[in-house]
Formats: C-alpha cells, structure tokens, sequence
C-alpha cells in the first residue's frame, strides 16, 4: 500500500481540527437552509401571483443569483459592502448572506415550479366538492406540492453543502482551508498528506451528504 | 316526481369575444336523466360546468330548486355540496387513497361523522365492485376503476343531482363499459343526472330526455327515439351520421 500520509490525521488534534471544519461548513448551510427555505416558499408563492410587477422584480433576483457564480456573489457581499456601504461583515456573515440569498432564490423557483405543476382540475375537483379555498390549499394542495418540494429541496441543501467549499476564499477557515493547513505545515515530515488528507474531505463529505441523499430517494419512493 | 329541481334560463356565456351559450334554456326534474350530446366544442361541457359554477356567466340564471348559482358567489360552497360532479380526467387526489379521496369532503365540508361516512363509502365501493381497493392509492388503479371511485366520491355527499362531463372518453374501450354500467345503475336508482357524453347506445339506454346542443344552441330536444332515431333538424341528421358507417361496396376479390 502506497504511504497516503495519514499519520498527520493523529498529529496533534489534526482530525479534530478537520472535523472543526467540516462543522463550519455544516453550520453556515444549516443557518442558510433554516432561513431560505421560508423564504423560499414566500417568494415561490408570489411567483405564482397576479402581480406583474413584483413577478419581474423576483425573476429578475433569481436569474440575477443563477448567473453569477457563487464565487463573484461572495466576493462581492465581503468585500463589496466595506466600500458600498462601509461596512466590513465577517467572512462567515458574508457566507451565510451568500447562501441565503442564493438558497431563497433557488428554493423559490421550486416552490413555483411545484405549485404550477398541481393540474387545474385538482383545484376544479375540490371545488366540485364543496371545499372553500382555504380546504382546497390546506387538504389537496399543498399536501401534493410538499411532497413534489422535498425531494427537490433536499437536493438543494446537499449542494449548498458542497459549495461552502468555496468560502476559504474570503478567509473562513472550513474543512479545506484547514486540511491546506495541515498538508502545508507537514510538507518535508509527510510529503504524501494531500492525498490522505484530502481523500478524508472526500470521506466527509459523503458522510455529511449522503444521508441526506438517501432521505431525498426514500421520500420520492415513498410519495411517488 | 315532477318537481324541478335544476333550471336554466336564458343563459349566455361569451368567452372573449365568442359566444359559447346562446340563450339557452334547461329545466332538470328529480328523477330525470338527461343526456347532452352535440359535435366538440359546442359548449356541452360549458353548460355542464356552469351548472357547477365552474364557469362565469354573462346573462341568465341558473338555479338549483330555489337557489342561485353562480360563479364567485358566497353560496357556492353550500350549493355545491349538493351538486355532484364527475370529470373527464379521473381527478382523484393522488396523495390520498381511494378511501381518503371519498371522505375528505363529507367529513371536512359537510362535517359528518367519520365512522358513518365510511361504512357509507364501503358499502358504495362495494356496489361498484372496488371494496378490495379501499386502500390503495389512484395510481394503481386503471382509469375505469378511478372514474368509478370518482363516481363513489361524488354519491358520498349525497347530492341533489350529479353532472357527468364526457367521463368515458379518456377511458380505453374495454374500460368504458364498467364505468357506464355504474350510471345505468344510478339512473335505475332514479337519481337526477345530467349527462355529457359521446356514448350514442348508452345515451339511448340511459336518458329519459336528449338534448342536441350546437353552436351554443339548444337544436333539439326529445325523448332518446325522437332525437337519436328520427331526428327533425338536419343539423342533428348530420351529427348522428358521424356515428354510422356505411358498409364498404361488396369487393371483389380476384
């Protein structure tokens, strides 16, 4: 077996540290998720809405987040707002406000897409049996978009899991920025490290998402 | 037996600048079975559904016995409990399983009890030959089968009078006739229905009364021989003619 460095795992608390990492990126998506899909189904439902106006403004936000790569949007919240606005908020705040943002406008185009998949006549037939408005959403309606939603939506966390890969970029020490620390600072003693260290990354990863995979497949299998 | 129970009057429906209903006048007895027939886009099902208070109307009145129906009105919520109304597209729930789709509305609308409801719903399911699938979803049903707890779904509120708005004709052939026996035995029962359909033979079985809607227009009306045998307008003539197919000449094959 070829020497993948991973004695620098139990140098020192290198593992624990690397673990530490992992919990900042768990931690930034998870206060992320909490807060956009929320606002996610808001502005989802207003997307479906009559008003013209304020439709345009949320198309506009969404294709707006979708082209621009996370990368620019992060740059631009942490370094852009010290000269914007003169404010300086921290690289994780700059990172959380990134993948809210981000998570709302993706979430919100889940929830239209959902909404609008519900046939017509789901609500025509409601209405043939006498259900106010509110039974209609409450009993047949959303039950069906929620179900249609999760599967979607957990899809959604798993990727902004991975995509707090980029956040060592403005300066937050997540799993990556501590793994280049640990293979930099062993460099003569083990050479070999970033191929250990950085197949732990891949391990965790996978260990953080794949769960949440398996929920997303069982709940599609359970409410095709 | 010969009191009314649905009327229509005068009704009018444009949809932009097309006239869909034209004056069109109906009064449905208990008891009655009347069965709607006329070419694609004659406005049959519109009628139908404005009778449902699906549709905005411009002029006229529709009333079920004493009471208005009309759509955006408070009341609809009441009157709709007693009209029963089956779709083309065997809408049921797909969360919910056979047996859910049947009570959700009789237990959250009509706010009865579930116990009772259900023994109701049974015994329907029962009737229609579907108690077995009480407990599945409508996905594993064919379309003969969820027109069919469709129907259940619509007798469990226990209407005044049921529409039937062409339920057989996503249906695959095999899968009509199950579905149409399940109304002939309605009409045994003498339920009061109203029938859109392009079923010539079981028109001629089922109805009590034909009407031959055109171009918005009510062309004629009369019982099943009158209109389907011997028709008077030829515009009706025409449109029964659709259905028959002359025998192809004697070929010969040398």
């Amino acid at each position: 077996m070829p020497d993948l460095g991973l004695d620098v795992l139990w140098k020192g608390s290198n593992l624990l540290r690397l673990l530490g990492g992992l919990g900042v990126a768990l931690r930034i998506s998870l206060i992320a998720v909490v807060i956009s899909i929320p606002l996610g189904l808001l502005l989802g439902t207003l997307m479906t809405g009559k008003n013209v106006i304020l439709k345009f403004i949320l198309k506009l936000y969404l294709e707006f987040i979708r082209i621009m790569p996370q990368l620019v949007l992060l740059f631009m919240v942490f370094f852009g707002s010290t000269r914007m606005f003169g404010w300086q908020p921290s690289g994780e705040l700059s990172a959380i406000i990134v993948f809210t943002l981000w998570g709302a406008a993706e979430m919100s185009d889940l929830v239209r897409g959902a909404l609008i998949s519900i046939p017509v006549h789901q609500y025509e037939s409601s209405e043939a049996l006498g259900l106010t408005k509110v039974q209609t959403y409450c009993y047949v309606v959303i039950p069906q978009t929620v179900r249609r939603l999760i599967p979607l939506s957990i899809n959604l966390i798993t990727r902004m899991i991975k995509t707090t890969s980029l956040i060592l970029m403005i300066g937050v020490v997540e799993m990556i920025k501590v793994a280049q620390q640990i293979i930099e600072a062993n460099r003569t003693t083990s050479p070999n490290a970033a191929f250990g260290i950085y197949l732990v990354i891949f391990l965790l990863y996978f260990l953080a998402c794949w769960p949440i995979s398996l929920l997303a497949k069982y709940l599609e299998r359970k409410w095709r | 037996m010969e009191e009314t129970i649905l009327t229509v009057k005068h009704l009018k429906k444009e949809y932009e600048d097309k006239t869909i209903l034209n004056d069109v006048d109906l009064a449905v007895k208990k008891g009655e079975v009347v069965v709607i027939i006329g070419p694609s886009g004659c406005g049959k099902s519109t009628l139908l559904r404005c009778m449902n208070g699906l549709e905005k109307t411009q002029s006229g009145s529709i009333k079920l016995r004493e009471e208005a129906i009309e759509a955006g009105s408070g009341n609809l919520v009441q009157i709709r409990q007693k009209i029963g109304m089956v779709f083309q597209n065997y809408e049921l729930f797909p969360h919910l399983t056979v047996l859910d789709n049947i009570l959700l509305a009789p237990t959250k609308v009509q706010k009865r009890d579930k116990k009772d409801v259900k023994a109701e719903a049974l015994k329907l399911l029962e009737r229609v030959g579907l108690k077995d699938k009480a407990g599945s979803y409508p996905r594993q049903l064919s379309g003969g089968q969820k027109q069919r707890v469709a129907i259940v779904r619509a007798l469990c509120m226990n209407p005044e009078i049921l529409l039937f708005d062409e339920v057989t004709a996503a249906l695959d052939p095999e899968m009509v006739r199950e579905v149409l026996d399940v109304m002939l035995e309605l009409a045994r029962q003498k339920r009061t229905m109203v029938i859109v359909t392009h079923e010539m033979q079981f028109a001629r079985a089922v109805a009590d009364r034909v009407l031959f809607i055109d171009q918005g227009k009510i062309m004629e009306e009369g019982t099943p021989e009158e209109v389907l045998e011997h028709p008077k307008k030829e515009r009706t003539q025409q449109f029964l003619n659709i259905f028959q197919f002359e025998k192809v000449q004697e070929r010969k094959i040398s």
